[in-house]
């Protein structure tokens, strides 16, 4: 199964979300093994030994074993059950002031250290168009340490019995509640990481994420119309422990709409989308014009993805990416000048060490411990996204600890951190926030969303919408979408939640080079106020 | 990679397939040595080459079915591999929408794979860098770019003594240029299957004229208007549409091609009389793999004649319970012109905006197929049939059902790969009225 089968399995609204390569399809046995740490160090000298034996200055190693397992259903069918597993190493030195980088499946001695022999000779070949040489910032080797997300239940080891009996659980919740159709899918991701450097480090890491995402689809066959909602969960780096929807992780909305923080009860948000899909059929479409709006952090995360994740990561901002993503209207003089990048109700950070984030790591992918900093502070630009070979662009001689590749055939580079607005410092609640609206919406749930390749101009839809008159949440309406410029939005943030409500939402598939890679990462915030956002109707007729 | 020719490949698979003790086996073998380039700031910034072999097995017990798959073809190897899509198979719950094997089908050779392109060589991407740099270097402007190409194989046989095999190359080049004060930036791209239809010192000359030209945009309100889509513009578009002609999804009412009521559209005029798209996977201009996904040999047929529906993309299960006939899913698209080019189609302009490329487009609304995205890399206003002038990037709201009905010409088609598409694509410059502008964008 290709990734566009998939698309076309699940029916998910996936486009633009990149799906990595699955590698290999695996029985369950193998599926909660691990490898012998000693094997693994032995043949991470092999390729540092080699490297160095071969003229590089400076060599990393990543053994990775990334497996993948999904689960796909729809109705009272499960489409497919696939477990993948890669395993490999990817050995990237510097010689003669350039990168090179090779990557082979064949762990014996010979194949490891020829894998190193050729990332060195690249290496060397490109550095005769080489203009200026790589430039690492210095991290202490920090001998064998190891770390492993948090998790309480492998998810691997869940039978898949009980896995495809929660999907088609879930299903009928659906259809029972009046869904014409309906789609879920398990993803279960754990990497299996080891990575040694010539600094001396040797980090062995024992990575988990888990994604849960559902559609219903409602249908009024004599009008001809259609509409769905998505699940209203994240994907997270917890275990299974996130599908036991316990009531202490719920977030009821003043009117009712219910979201979850660090537990979700996939069951129940289902039988909630059937009836959302079903009132959606009959929901007024929204008026056109300016709105006060009221952002739930289920909505939240991705226009904090798009609008300040990417364009603060540096080599956007330098050009690197200018081919495909694009660059970044958060250019280096805008930190020096102190751009009012938002309103002083808006602080966000970059943090790598966020606990059920899917960005957390204890060390990133080339031997960095992960750590949390600050990139707005109080509405004012003041850093961005580096790693090693990046810092001393901007000043600073201490990587962020953002790199990542996602395989041990990709090469690792400058991916995005986990990057969230901080909570409000004063007590509010989203009642209390939405009481000093006279005339704005609520908005529940990631929709549509597209972004120009230097940041500026974005439009976002939702999964629900409802009228804001007079401090009274009202009806639900239809077809809305808001348009921005990134600046102008963040600077009419009018206020932010308090830390009650502060919750995560992300990406499974962030795509971002070419040749493309993927990686996951969560964005945090509360409910948050921007007053005065342009909303156009998206409705249209094709006769 | 091992190239296997086909009598290798075929070997290789029945020795799988007697392997098994399953109902029914399907074994694909496929691989390809990928290399690539890629450069910024008038530097390269990465190269690779990456190749990959690999098997895979699908096996059914009834209406259970399992897949497993290996790179490794040592006889324990193969075996292994077996045993585990058996394990799976009898793991996995019974799917009642599993299909048997098929027959014995014909596939004819598709024009997919050039030899020039599989004897590229690292100094050959390497050049093709150093000629999209070197003219920016000298010129005042910074060009990024990425060239990859590929050559390998696909082959399946399977139990009921079907077999395929199919050789293809891939070359695909982009290039932006940006001038460097950031005012003006332009981006050209090249998809072909034989390299020595690609020659990077001239088209980069078209990424380099864009951007010169785009330099010191001014800016217009955004509103409908008379645009000319070129190629690369259009394709974003009319490839995002295709996934609303899946026939299972319009027959169960959640397609712009399902019906009022119940049923699809099929057969009825949805477009403009001046669309014809037609798939041919035997095209040489734009060919594509000759079997789809469930390995239903492909034909040319109409999937959109005259403006009327001809084709919904059947799977074979629903083909079956829907009672009609296989056809296999559409690889390549191939969409019917004029002769006239873009310039002509400006000339004939009196006024209207020329949009050179589309960026981010993403479903708004299903529904209707509505889009939102923006335009990049090179706007211009066009007067009495010229340019006059570079313009600010706009986002557009539009359908791509509402422009195919707001044609006024088409220009000649050309070869096009999409930013975020799977088909190859023939597509043609395009005059629309009432495209839909509904903000301005500052990025360049």
């Amino acid at each position: 199964m290709d990734r566009r089968d998939f698309m076309q399995y699940t029916g998910f609204g996936l486009a633009g979300l990149m799906l990595p390569g699955f590698g290999k399809a695996v029985a369950a046995e193998t599926m909660v093994s691990t490898m012998d740490v000693g094997a693994k160090k032995a043949i991470a000298d092999t390729a540092l030994g080699a490297a160095r034996d071969a003229g590089a200055s400076y060599c990393d190693v990543r053994i990775g074993r990334y497996l993948n397992q999904f689960v796909v259903t729809r109705e009272d069918k499960v489409q497919n059950v696939v477990n993948t597993e890669s395993l490999g190493v990817g050995v990237r030195v510097i010689a003669n002031g350039t990168w090179g980088f090779s990557a082979t499946s064949d762990l014996s001695s010979a194949s490891v250290a020829a894998a190193a022999r050729r990332a060195v000779a690249i290496a060397k070949a490109n550095s005769k168009a080489q203009t200026a040489p790589v430039v690492l910032a210095p991290t202490p080797g920090l001998g064998e340490v190891a770390w492993k997300t948090p998790i309480v239940k492998n998810a691997m080891a869940i039978p898949i019995k009980d896995k495809a009996d929660l999907l088609l659980s879930v299903n009928a919740a659906a259809i029972n509640a009046g869904a014409n159709f309906v789609n879920s899918t398990l993803f279960l991701v754990n990497e299996q990481k080891y990575f040694a450097s010539t600094d001396g480090s040797y980090i062995d890491q024992d990575v988990h994420r888990i994604w849960a995402p559902l559609q219903v689809t409602a249908i009024d066959k004599a009008s001809g119309k259609f509409r769905s909602r998505a699940g209203l969960s994240s994907p997270m780096g917890m275990g299974y422990e996130y599908l036991d929807g316990l009531a202490s992780e719920k977030h009821r909305s003043p009117n009712g709409v219910i979201n979850y923080a660090y537990s979700y009860d996939m069951v129940e948000d289902a039988r909630e989308a059937a009836k959302h899909a079903k009132e959606k059929l009959a929901a007024p479409s929204v008026k056109p014009g300016k709105y006060d709006l009221v952002l739930e952090p289920s909505h939240m995360w991705l226009t904090i993805h798009e609008s300040v994740g990417h364009p603060t990561e540096l080599d956007r901002v330098l050009g690197y990416e200018a081919n495909y993503a694009g660059t970044s209207f958060a250019t280096l003089d805008k930190r020096d000048n102190k751009f009012q990048y938002g309103s002083d109700k808006v602080t966000i950070v970059a943090d790598k060490v966020q606990k059920g984030s899917l960005g957390a790591v204890g060390y990133d992918d080339e031997g960095v411990k992960t750590k949390k900093w600050d990139i707005i502070k109080d509405g004012v630009l003041v850093n961005y996204q580096a790693i090693r070979d990046q810092v001393h662009i901007i000043g600073q001689n201490e990587s962020h600890g953002c790199c990542y590749a996602d395989s041990w055939s990709s090469v690792q580079f400058q991916r995005m951190a986990n990057i969230s607005l901080q909570p409000g410092k004063e007590a509010m609640d989203v009642e209390k926030m939405v009481s000093g609206v006279e005339d704005g919406i609520y908005i529940v749930g990631a929709g549509s969303f597209s972004i120009d390749q230097q940041r500026y101009n974005a439009q976002f839809g939702g999964q629900l919408f409802y009228e804001i008159k007079n401090g009274k949440l009202g009806k639900m309406l239809e077809d809305v979408a808001y348009q921005m410029r990134t600046p102008e939005f963040w600077n009419a943030c009018a206020g932010v939640c308090d830390q009650r409500d502060y919750r995560i939402g992300g990406s499974f598939f962030d795509g971002k080079g070419q040749p493309g890679q993927v990686s996951a990462v969560s964005h945090g915030s509360s409910t948050a106020r921007f007053n005065g956002i342009n909303v156009i109707n998206t409705a249209r007729s094709l006769g | 990679m091992k190239m296997f020719s086909e009598a290798e490949a075929r070997a290789l698979l029945e020795k799988v397939i007697k392997l098994s003790v399953a109902d029914e086996v399907n074994a694909t073998l496929g691989g390809n040595t990928a290399g690539n380039v890629r450069f910024a700031l008038n530097n390269v910034s990465t190269s690779g080459i990456v190749e990959n072999t690999q098997l895979g097995v699908q096996v059914a017990f009834g209406k259970r079915t399992g897949v497993a798959t290996i790179n490794q073809f040592d006889d324990a190897s193969l075996e292994r591999v077996v045993r585990a899509a058996e394990a799976l198979a009898k793991l996995a719950p019974e799917n009642d929408e599993a299909m048997p094997e098929l027959g014995p089908q014909k596939y004819a050779v598709a024009p997919t794979y050039a030899q020039a392109t599989a004897d590229i060589t690292p100094e050959y991407r390497a050049q093709v860098a150093a000629d999209s740099i070197t003219p920016c270097k000298s010129d005042g402007l910074v060009a990024a770019g990425f060239l990859s190409d590929s050559a390998g194989f696909q082959a399946f046989a399977n139990s009921k003594g079907n077999f395929g095999y199919q050789k293809v190359t891939d070359v695909n080049y982009t290039c932006t240029v940006r001038t460097d004060d950031g005012k003006g930036s332009g981006w050209t791209s090249r998809n072909v299957e034989d390299v020595r239809q690609f020659d990077a010192k001239s088209q980069v000359q078209v990424a380099i004229a864009k951007a010169k030209g785009s330099r010191d945009a001014k800016a217009l309100e955004p509103g409908k208007y008379t645009v000319i889509l070129e190629p690369a513009a259009a394709a974003g578009l009319i490839s995002f549409m295709m996934f609303g002609f899946d026939a299972r999804q319009a027959d169960e009412g959640r397609s712009f091609l399902s019906k009022k009521g119940g049923g699809n559209k099929l057969g009825e005029q949805v477009f403009d009389p001046k669309v014809t798209i037609i798939a041919d996977p035997f095209s040489t201009q734009a060919p594509a793999f000759p079997w789809d996904n469930e390995n239903v040999p492909r034909t040319r047929h109409p999937i959109i004649e005259n403006g009327v529906v001809k084709h919904l993309e059947y799977s074979r299960y629903w083909a079956q319970k829907q009672g009609k006939p296989m056809v296999a899913g559409v690889g390549n698209l191939l969409m019917a012109g004029g002769t006239k080019s873009t310039a002509e189609l400006i000339k004939g302009t009196q006024k209207g905006i020329l949009v050179t490329r589309t960026w981010y487009i993403r479903l708004v609304d299903p529904q209707t197929v509505l889009l939102t995205g923006l335009t990049r890399d090179g706007t211009f206003y066009i007067e009495n049939g010229e340019i006059k002038y570079a313009i600010k990037n706009f986002r557009f709201n539009e359908s791509p059902v509402i422009m195919l009905n707001n044609i006024e010409e088409l220009g000649k088609p050309e070869r096009i790969a999409g930013d975020e598409s799977n088909y190859t694509m023939m597509i043609p410059p395009m005059k629309l009225r009432d495209f839909t502008f509904t903000s301005l964008s500052d990025a360049v």
